[in-house]
């Protein structure tokens, strides 16, 4: 059913018209036009389209754009401030952490969520928390040791 | 690094005739100087066989433009395995510019010419060469030009980061800009031009960051499924559920509930459109359609039967001496039969193109590595001219091999031309596990013989249907013999119940995993460490260095197995490469659990372009390999898949990686090798050999996944000598 859905995305308020039950995923691609949101299975299973709703990762292909209602929802187009990257994607470049980059934005904010929980994880509390993002090009040792990095710079500025 | 030496790949519609002379093709690419090259004549006369268009005597090119930059024109793609950095590395530096002075071009079927396509780890090996050729041409053409412009002899001449200068009076010079300026000059590379040393190297051989990082961190980046026209139309496509089955009937009438939903029919092809994806998906939902699947035959536990008993004409891939001579003279005989299960790509983005026709013409973006192969493909599906049709590849989500299939693309290709609106064709991750071309199931045979002082004497090898790259050993065996029954598509159509292909390092995972667990299992007959048994046995010097580089880096000590220690060792070679791990494990006899805790690697590639790169893939490589090692199999009933996604079809994590170490031998004196695949066909019998090491268990059979590890720790070895044929 068509309503009227209003929520802040990467910062700013947006309302637009359209079935509540739509799965974030494609709202963002398709109605709204943020394609670094990607489809990785549709299943909640590899984390390729996770966003933060209110602070937290959500797999957006299985969050109903209606549960966003009046929250606010950070796409990886939103995370780099003012043209300056974040400090978790000034890490992946600097640490080489992605190959083929699809799973990247999902990855970062995957990381970004867990880091928002947990300034300063352990080496295992990282792979704990990133253990349900899927990479298949193998950067997993890369990804580790720039959310380690990130972790530390964030916790300096 | 600087955040200036980032590059944008240019994937923007330019609007061209692909119908081009050279003449227009000259005026289309605009003034400059202009190097025409070729790959190797193998390329080059496949591409003029088949009739292609403008590079009739060339499959690349680059031009230095009146900004004095350096852009390379190639119909290589960029997947994750970082050539659109190591190539403008290599170009940088002959050509004598800094390395954010190159930009690439990539996979553009209109802009770069003919090329065969990105797979088999050959892009530094046998592009890299006619690259650097290239540049050395350029450069020599520059200094020509200066010459003239600075009244001064070309031997007094000499080139610096874009600028020719005269060594007497270096403020005497030109840049490279100034030179191209208001020019069109185009040459041809040709002979051997001086191609520089590896000690005037400045950008080859330094860690470089990937080039394109800079999109992919915020999004920025597009991949195929990223590309939005006006008017596009998003497409879901009826399937099947199993290969082979029939449609006997189908209700397409509820379609038409769905605001928006378009459906099309054409032959088998069954479709529905929308305006968004979800909205298709829900469209699709509202066919009803019955199948008729033929009964299933064969399955994941009746394939190897099935594999053997259609096994394919011998082809005999290397052989030596007498085997029967060499069994005399061996004190133990081994006899062991090896199985490995079909494994999918994966990749995270799954096929999908987006295709646009205006009159008889079209233009596809595609997630592909072959994007000129698919090119001819969508002409014949669409009935155009070859040279109607243009395939452009955005930044591809991983292909592995997958992606040199393009059925989604011909599908985009059919429906945009039935609907005359663009249409996407992205498919569910259902589909990709049920149209992936996976790695074939294979068997290998093998009988070997060893001296009680642990010198191999015979060798007696066999695989059926996984193909024969890799099978043939190294090893200084004085009796020996290869053969190969079927291919890696086993042979025929009708072997496999489903479309097989090429998947990263086709056929030499399983050949590595059969070879060097018999290596193993010799050494441990023998009773001597498995290292040394190896060096016992090795006389090529390269494959000596990397695996002396794996043992010494490790810190290997010696101990026969099974030690306890959980050790194992195996070495491959692959793409010109040289490959040596070892790896520590650690199992877990209640659960049959193997966890992975360390891994070396050694690698002898020749010279390095970009040490950082090369490493990446390397870890790449044994991160993607242990997916395949411990857990990745296709389960299947005929024609049916049952793996259709991550929950059962399961691929490595964070917590399954080990700590990974990278060495790489020095060599820079030699032409690079391939560096995308070698380090992952060592994966299966480094940890096979590791658990035989920490437990005295051997396990024959691919993934060794916790059932069958259990399996094996309570018989002592897991059980494949059941089959019945010889």
């Amino acid at each position: 059913m068509t309503e009227t859905i209003s929520f802040k995305l990467n910062g700013r308020s947006i309302s637009l018209s359209t079935d509540g039950e739509r799965m974030l995923l494609w709202v963002l691609r398709t109605d709204l036009g943020l394609t670094g949101t990607k489809y990785g299975c549709g299943k909640a299973q590899c984390g390729a389209c996770t966003v933060i709703v209110d602070g937290k990762a959500v797999r957006s292909c299985v969050v109903p754009v209606g549960y966003v209602k009046g929250k606010d929802v950070i796409t990886i187009e939103g995370l780099a401030k003012n043209g300056k990257l974040h400090p978790i994607q000034e890490a992946f470049v600097k640490h080489d952490a992605l190959q083929c980059g699809f799973c990247t934005p999902g990855t970062i904010l995957n990381a970004y969520s867990l880091l928002l929980k947990n300034p300063r994880p352990s080496r295992a509390e990282i792979i704990q928390g990133m253990d349900d993002n899927l990479c298949r090009c193998g950067a997993h040792v890369r990804i580790i040791r720039a959310i380690e990095s990130a972790a530390e710079e964030m916790r300096r500025r | 690094m600087k955040e200036d030496e980032y590059i944008e790949l240019d994937f923007s519609d330019i609007t061209t005739d692909p119908n081009l002379t050279r003449r227009e093709f000259l005026r289309l690419i605009g003034g400059g100087i202009i190097i025409f090259f070729s790959i190797g004549d193998g390329s080059t006369v496949e591409g003029r066989r088949r009739g292609r268009g403008y590079p009739e005597d060339f499959n690349a090119y680059l031009r230095i433009g009146a900004d004095g930059r350096v852009t390379c024109f190639t119909g290589k793609i960029e997947m994750g395995q970082g050539v659109v950095t190591s190539l403008a590395q290599m170009l940088a530096d002959e050509i004598d510019v800094s390395l954010q002075s190159v930009d690439m071009v990539m996979g553009d079927t209109t802009l770069c010419p003919w090329d065969m396509g990105t797979f088999g780890s050959m892009t530094t090996r046998f592009f890299g060469p006619a690259l650097r050729a290239a540049g050395a041409e350029a450069r020599a053409v520059l200094i020509e030009l200066a010459a003239e412009f600075l009244q001064t002899p070309a031997e007094r001449l000499a080139t610096e980061n874009g600028a020719v200068f005269d060594k007497k009076n270096k403020a005497k010079q030109v840049s490279y800009a100034q030179l191209a300026k208001g020019k069109t000059i185009a040459r041809r590379a040709k002979g051997k031009p001086a191609l520089k040393k590896p000690s005037e190297f400045k950008i080859v051989g330094r860690d470089v960051l990937r080039r394109d990082a800079l999109e992919k961190v915020t999004g920025a980046a597009k991949f195929a499924g990223d590309i939005r026209l006006p008017d596009m139309l998003y497409a879901k496509i009826l399937r099947p559920p199993a290969h082979g089955a029939k449609m006997r009937s189908v209700d397409t009438s509820a379609v038409e509930d769905v605001d928006g939903a378009r459906l099309i029919r054409d032959g088998d092809l069954i479709a529905v459109l929308h305006k968004s994806p979800d909205g298709a998906e829900k469209a699709l939902e509202k066919i009803k359609a019955e199948f008729d699947v033929p009964q299933a035959t064969v399955d994941d536990e009746t394939i190897f039967e099935h594999l053997l008993s259609s096994a394919q004409r011998r082809n005999v891939v290397a052989s030596g001496g007498n085997i029967e001579s060499g069994e005399k003279l061996a004190d133990i005989r081994i006899e062991q039969t090896y199985l490995d299960g079909y494994v999918a790509h994966a990749p995270m983005e799954t096929h999908t193109a987006l295709a646009k026709v205006d009159g008889n013409k079209a233009t596809v973006w595609a997630s592909t590595q072959t994007p000129f192969s698919l090119k001819d493909q969508v002409a014949e599906a669409l009935g155009f001219a070859q040279q109607d049709v243009r395939v452009i590849t955005p930044f591809v989500g991983g292909g592995f091999g997958g992606k040199t299939s393009g059925r989604q693309a011909i599908e985009a290709a059919r429906l945009a031309k039935l609907a005359s609106k663009p249409v996407q064709v992205a498919w569910s991750r259902e589909e990709e596990f049920f149209y992936d071309t996976f790695r074939p199931a294979a068997v290998v045979k093998i009988r070997s013989g060893v001296t009680k002082a642990g010198k191999i004497v015979f060798w007696d090898y066999g695989v059926y249907s996984a193909g024969e790259r890799g099978s043939a050993q190294f090893y200084d065996i004085p009796h020996h013999i290869t053969a190969s029954f079927g291919g890696w598509m086993g042979g025929s159509g009708s072997v496999h119940p489903f479309a097989t292909g090429p998947w990263r390092a086709p056929a030499n995972n399983t050949n590595t995993f059969a070879r060097e667990s018999q290596i193993d299992i010799m050494a441990s007959k023998a009773a001597m460490d498995p290292v040394e048994f190896r060096l016992k046995n090795l006389r090529d010097e390269r494959m000596i260095s990397a695996l002396k580089a794996a043992a010494e880096e490790f810190g290997w000590t010696r101990s026969k197995a099974p030690s306890g220690r959980g050790l194992g060792v195996a070495c491959g070679t692959d793409s010109g490469t040289c490959v040596a791990l070892i790896a520590e494990v650690a199992v877990d006899k209640a659960s049959g659990h193997v966890q992975v805790k360390r891994v070396v690697c050694g690698q002898e590639m020749g010279l390095v372009i970009n040490p950082e790169g090369a490493r990446i893939q390397m870890e790449g490589c044994i991160t993607m390999g242990l997916g395949y090692a411990l857990s990745e199999d296709i389960h299947f009933e005929g024609g049916k898949i049952v793996d259709v996604n991550f929950d059962t079809y399961e691929l490595p994590r964070f917590s399954w990686v080990p700590k990974i170490e990278t060495v790489l031998v020095e060599a820079q004196g030699t032409s690079p090798q391939g560096g995308g695949e070698p380090a992952i066909i060592c994966m299966g019998a480094v940890i096979a050999n590791a658990i035989f090491d920490a437990t005295g268990a051997r396990l024959l059979q691919l993934p060794m996944n916790p059932k069958r590890t259990k399996q094996a720790l309570t018989s002592g070895t897991h059980d494949v000598q059941n089959l019945a044929h010889a």
